[in-house]
């Protein structure tokens, strides 16, 4: 492989990193992440671009034990998604074990490295 | 609609077979269904074959003549990829093949060898089922993605590790006779319960193992079926197929499948049958929670009721609505590409009274179903399955 980028999808990324994320809405309120060119919920193309909301809240979490290869030194860890208004991440939540974790908790988003092979994954810091 | 007689079927055992290749595992349970349908592979008009990983474990593309040839034709062939649904929606496409009157004898199966990759690619290609963007690469393995699922359904409607406990105790139970089933052992809730945590809310026990198998069944057209009585027996008379956004955090719900209630509600309508004439049903159990928002996505059980369901003693041997008398995935094992399949053979074995559980059946059992799920169930495929008169 090369080390070619993944288009809107890294420069996504890129902004959350920043902390400059954003989400696209569609003009039915529906939100969705890049690359899009329509909503995968009505079809709709006028896709508008927004702000992501400074906090979200988990929906939903795991902690994952037995990782794949490229997560190997992270685990165990917490995977969780996190809902921002019209729209869902999902995320690390780095340091912590599931017993601090919980439904409905308050998350930011980030963008950190990971410990196995320092690719960059979206974390949620509560 | 015409209905899709089974002509026959054949599986071989599930287990682990690290060193049996793919094309020999589906020669086995391919020529097996050719045999037991009294066919040639000179009738097969065309093999649809599904597979997930074998780019990965035998790194090997165009998968499709290769089945045709194990089982001794060059007949046009496919290879038909939906994660775990890859067979259930070759099944599918053998169907509306069949009913459309191009073809009158096909060979639907597939064929999943994982245990050769050992568990940490096994995991690694299980997790491409998932959105690689959005959740591979935030740590989601196929394990983490149900667990996800898991509990937002304990959240929105109750519920918790001990009901999840009963299923995996019951297929396990089931598949104590079936001699194809890749785990025979009996297990009690307390082993479950007590299992190293994979994730959680999953332990061992929840989750079904990384099996090698293949399975098919020989679908033949009416009018076929008539002239070479073949028209008895079992056959396909609903089909349906349903699709939902590949990554859960597009989801509308994170507790309900939708994709498995407009696959049911399409295979029902097709058959002309309601959920109540559902005698038994065979469901992608691939992790405890799975069976519940199965049954619940296929209107067997209203939304929020069927976790109870085993526990209950409904869904055994001798309750209401047995599933999973095969063992399921759970304990029958997941060859991922061979499950759809697998699950039709199952069904019309036990409808037959040929399996090794058809005494939990009842003599006034017509109707099975067999509900096959791709990824998270992105996809799904159902099969309603009818004792023709
Ligand atoms: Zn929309």
């Amino acid at each position: 492989m090369t080390d070619a980028r993944d288009g809107s999808y890294d420069e996504f990324i890129d902004a959350l990193e920043s902390g400059d994320g954003y989400y696209y809405e569609c003009s039915n309120g529906h939100g969705t992440l890049p690359p899009r060119r329509v909503c995968p919920h009505c079809g709709d193309r006028e896709l508008e671009t927004v702000a992501l909301p400074a906090t979200g809240e988990v929906a939903t979490y795991t902690t994952v034990a037995v990782p794949t290869p490229q997560f190997e030194d992270d685990a165990p860890y917490v995977t969780a998604i996190a809902t921002f208004g019209p729209v869902r991440l999902t995320g690390i939540i780095p340091d912590t074990s599931g017993e601090n974790v919980a439904i409905g908790q308050d998350v930011t988003a980030a963008v950190e490295p990971t410990e196995t092979t320092d690719e960059r994954t979206i974390t949620f810091r509560r | 609609m015409a209905e899709a007689y089974i002509g026959g079927t054949g599986m071989t055992p599930f287990g682990a077979f690290p060193d049996r290749t793919g094309r020999e595992l589906f020669a086995e349970a391919g020529l097996a269904a050719i045999e037991d349908a009294g066919l040639t592979p000179e009738s097969v008009d065309e093999v649809f074959y599904g597979n997930f990983i074998g780019t990965l474990s035998e790194n090997q593309g165009h998968q499709g003549p290769l089945a045709a040839e194990a089982l001794g034709t060059t007949a046009p062939s496919r290879r038909v990829e939906s994660a775990c649904a890859s067979s259930g929606l070759a099944i599918r496409d053998a169907v509306r093949a069949v009913r459309t009157g191009d073809v009158d004898v096909v060979v639907a199966g597939g064929m999943e060898r994982m245990s050769n990759m050992g568990t940490a690619r096994a995991t690694d290609g299980l997790a491409r089922a998932a959105d690689d963007l959005f959740e591979v690469r935030a740590g989601v393995t196929f394990p983490a993605a149900y667990a996800l699922l898991a509990r937002a359904y304990f959240d929105a409607f109750g519920g918790d590790r001990t009901d999840l406990a009963h299923i995996a105790v019951k297929n396990h139970d089931n598949a104590l006779v079936n001699d194809h089933a890749h785990l025979q052992r009996e297990i009690t809730v307390d082993d479950v319960l007590e299992a190293p945590e994979i994730a959680a809310p999953f332990g061992l026990y929840d989750a079904c193992p990384i099996s090698d198998g293949a399975a098919a069944v020989v679908l033949v057209s009416p009018s076929y079926a008539a002239e070479h009585g073949l028209d008895s027996g079992v056959a396909i008379t609903g089909s349906g197929h349903g699709g939902d956004t590949m990554a859960l955090q597009d989801r509308r719900s994170l507790s309900k499948t939708p994709a498995t209630r407009d696959a049911a509600e399409k295979a029902y309508d097709d058959a002309g049958i309601d959920p109540t004439d559902v005698g038994l049903a065979e469901v992608h159990d691939c992790f405890t929670i799975a069976e519940v928002l199965a049954l619940e996505g296929l209107g067997l059980y209203r939304y929020g009721e069927a976790i109870g369901a085993a526990r209950r003693g409904e869904t055994r041997r001798g309750g209401t609505l047995p599933v999973n008398l095969s063992g399921g995935l759970k304990a029958k094992g997941h060859p991922v590409g061979a499950t759809g399949a697998a699950q039709v053979v199952a069904v019309r074995t036990l409808l037959e009274g040929t399996h090794p559980r058809s005494d939990a059946v009842g003599d006034d059992v017509t109707v099975g179903l067999a509900h096959n799920a791709g990824g998270t169930v992105a996809s799904a495929t159902v099969h309603v399955l009818e004792v023709m008169p």
